[in-house]
């Protein structure tokens, strides 16, 4: 089937439907920052695995095939008649791999959270996306205004390559993570060469 | 209390839907579409027709499609996995009773207007 070539079909006026991913590790804030931004209440979606589906050891000689639901929190924001962004916070535990291939196909970007109190949360997702080649940013989750470690000593922690911004942010907060999501537009507009005049986040 | 053999009591929510999603889709798990989970969509007419191989899902999904609306969208509204509703919008697509548009791959983009309109959106949000 043609999906690429939706131009035909365009005499129906389609918005331009765009998506981002909020990762990091359980409890970090994802499912926050998409209702902090959302025009409606995050939406819940599911997707059942069979067990084969996910990257979990060998299961040859058992019978009965066992099925996961995977639950995946997403939000959207319209702008205008002929804007969608929707942002899909993905499945927390990193054996999902599979979902995380068909969340991320098409996406604009990520934000990945991470609590300086258990950093090692984020790696599996900036190690996804490092591989997939998809830009990303990281946004500290100041939790509770607690702010243990430099942005720089973030960076050096997660062996970030020097392009990859790195933040704080306040994922309950409405204006901190419009920020988050500006930050991750500019960082993909800057990797695609289009930057034309830099702004200041925040001006 | 429970002994470890015995059926796991469901009832309510627990239960799922009094269909469940492989007999709404008469056995068949896997779609023929990989359609992206922003892929938006749209329903071609009004109102279902009658049509004996049509099932409720189906007719919720016209009605709901009434304008463009995501995938996960249609699943989330309708409480179904998104591989259910995959296989339901291939029925409806045979039929054309909704259309389906893929997204555009980002690095299709002509330019960074849609960024700029989205950072700009964002803004004034």
């Amino acid at each position: 089937m043609d999906y690429e070539n939706s131009d035909r079909e365009d005499r129906t006026i389609l918005p331009t439907a765009l998506k981002i991913l909020i990762a990091g590790g359980f409890g970090v804030g994802k499912t926050t920052l998409v209702a902090a931004v959302s025009e409606t209440q995050p939406l819940r979606t599911e997707e059942v695995l069979s067990e084969r589906g996910v990257g979990v050891d060998d299961l040859t000689g058992v019978e009965a095939k066992s099925t996961t639901t995977v639950a995946m929190d997403f939000g959207r924001i319209t702008f205008g008649e002929d804007l969608v962004l929707y942002l899909f916070g993905t499945p927390g535990q990193d054996r999902f791999w599979f979902l995380w291939d068909e969340l991320a196909l098409g996406a604009l970007g990520a934000v990945v959270l991470a609590d300086t109190r258990r950093l090692a949360d984020c790696f599996p997702s900036i190690d996804y996306f490092e591989g997939q080649g998809l830009p990303f940013i990281v946004a500290v989750n100041c939790f509770d205004g607690a702010r243990q470690y430099s942005l720089e000593e973030v960076q050096m922690a997660l062996n970030l390559d020097p392009d990859v911004p790195v933040m704080l942010c306040d994922a309950r907060k409405r204006e901190s993570s419009k920020e988050v999501l500006i930050t991750l537009l500019q960082h993909v507009m800057k990797g695609r060469g289009l930057t034309r005049k830099p702004e200041t986040v925040g001006s | 209390m429970t002994r470890p053999d015995a059926e796991p009591l469901w009832v309510d929510d627990e239960a799922g839907p009094v269909v469940r999603p492989y007999a709404m889709t008469r056995g068949r798990a896997r779609p023929r579409n990989g359609f992206n989970v922003i892929s938006l969509v749209t329903a071609t007419r009004a109102a279902p027709p009658i049509d004996v191989g049509l099932v409720p899902e189906h007719a919720r999904i016209i009605e709901l499609c009434q304008r463009p609306l995501a995938l996960a969208e249609v699943a989330a509204h309708l409480h179904l996995p998104l591989g259910t509703v995959r296989v339901l919008l291939d029925d409806l697509v045979a039929r054309q009773l909704v259309q389906v548009s893929e997204p555009r791959p980002p690095a299709t983009l002509p330019d960074d207007s849609v960024f700029e309109a989205l950072i700009h959106g964002l803004r004034e949000l």
